[in-house]
């Protein structure tokens, strides 16, 4: 009983005198385990404009190229596998651009810097699948397995973004299963592959990208 | 009783030194521009409180080479790592009780 009324006396005054630190010391450790860690800029807007330009991409590779793959190992007419190389590789340069411009705009409008320890990290994390990917889909296509690209490119991305959601936001880890799911539903209807990717790499960004909007910056 | 305030630690007492305990809590290894650029702190404050922390043997330097230059990681000991739990612990008690 004695050492109730102590333990309470004590603990009574220690709350008094240090009650502010105790629970900005904790929001402050928390914080900085956030900001240390994760790479919280990437923008909403990042996402939408991705969508955009991957949804202009497939119309331009599917009605003016002429790329609709409908079985695994298509036979193209000439020039048709260079121009939808080009085309893939503009399209992912702008889309990355964007990006980064758009999370840099969030960054400084948050006070934090885009290039960090935990931008470095969640890149190194992307690169891994990403860049395994890339070099599966150059070698599938050098062996003629041209309708695997669209599909293989969405299922490497979906792992890349599973594996960025420790080092960013959780929510891409959500995107990443949809970009797996449409990349496996593209490889089981090969016919379908470009219809799948649209939605993969532009409706599905655009509607992540809304989302992180209006719940986050808006 | 005597738990309390045994377990919080008065190394932590500092923004500082529990700012690098908190990075380095999440991250296995931070080099110095890093955590200066996390906490937003001068290389001079940055060090002592570095020097304090090692003295204790809660973190430890890792000293590598890239290409000429020294690259100077730090990361958590064991030891860090259960002192930095336990005031954790310390804080959370003392907050459920002003609740």
């Amino acid at each position: 009983m004695t050492e109730t009324i102590i333990n309470f006396a004590v603990k009574s005054t220690l709350y008094m005198t240090k009650r502010k630190d105790y629970s900005k010391d904790i929001s402050e450790i928390r914080s900085m385990m956030e900001r240390s860690s994760k790479f919280l800029a990437l923008s909403g807007w990042a996402g939408i404009m991705a969508g955009i330009i991957a949804l202009a991409g497939s119309y331009y590779a599917v009605y003016i190229i002429g790329f609709n793959p409908g079985e695994v190992s298509p036979h193209l007419p000439e020039g048709t596998l260079y121009n939808i190389t080009v085309t893939a590789f503009l399209v992912f340069m702008l889309a990355l651009s964007a990006s980064v411009m758009f999370s840099r705009g969030r960054a400084k409008r948050k006070g934090e810097k885009i290039w960090n320890a935990a931008s470095r990290q969640l890149l190194i994390q992307m690169a891994v699948p990403l860049v395994t990917g890339g070099i599966l889909i150059t070698i599938s296509i050098l062996k003629g397995l041209i309708g695997l690209a669209a599909p293989l490119s969405l299922i490497f991305y979906g792992l890349s973004l599973f594996n960025a959601g420790k080092h960013t936001v959780s929510e891409v880890q959500y995107l990443g299963f949809v970009q797996i799911l449409f990349g496996l539903a593209g490889v089981t209807f090969i016919h379908l592959g470009m219809i799948f990717w649209a939605g993969g790499f532009g409706a599905a960004h655009i509607a992540y990208g809304l989302y992180m909007y209006i719940r986050y910056e808006r | 009783m005597k738990g309390l305030i045994g377990h919080l630690n008065k190394s932590f007492e500092s923004r500082v030194r529990l700012g690098i305990m908190s990075a380095l809590a999440v991250n296995d290894k931070l080099d110095f521009n890093s955590l200066k650029d996390f906490l937003e702190v001068t290389d001079g404050n940055l060090a002592s409180h570095i020097k304090a922390l090692e003295k204790e043997d809660f973190i430890r330097v890792e000293k590598s080479f890239i290409g000429k230059k020294p690259n100077t990681k730090y990361f958590q000991t064991a030891k860090g790592k259960k002192a930095f739990e336990d005031h954790l612990k310390a804080l959370e008690e003392m907050i459920s009780f002003q609740k």
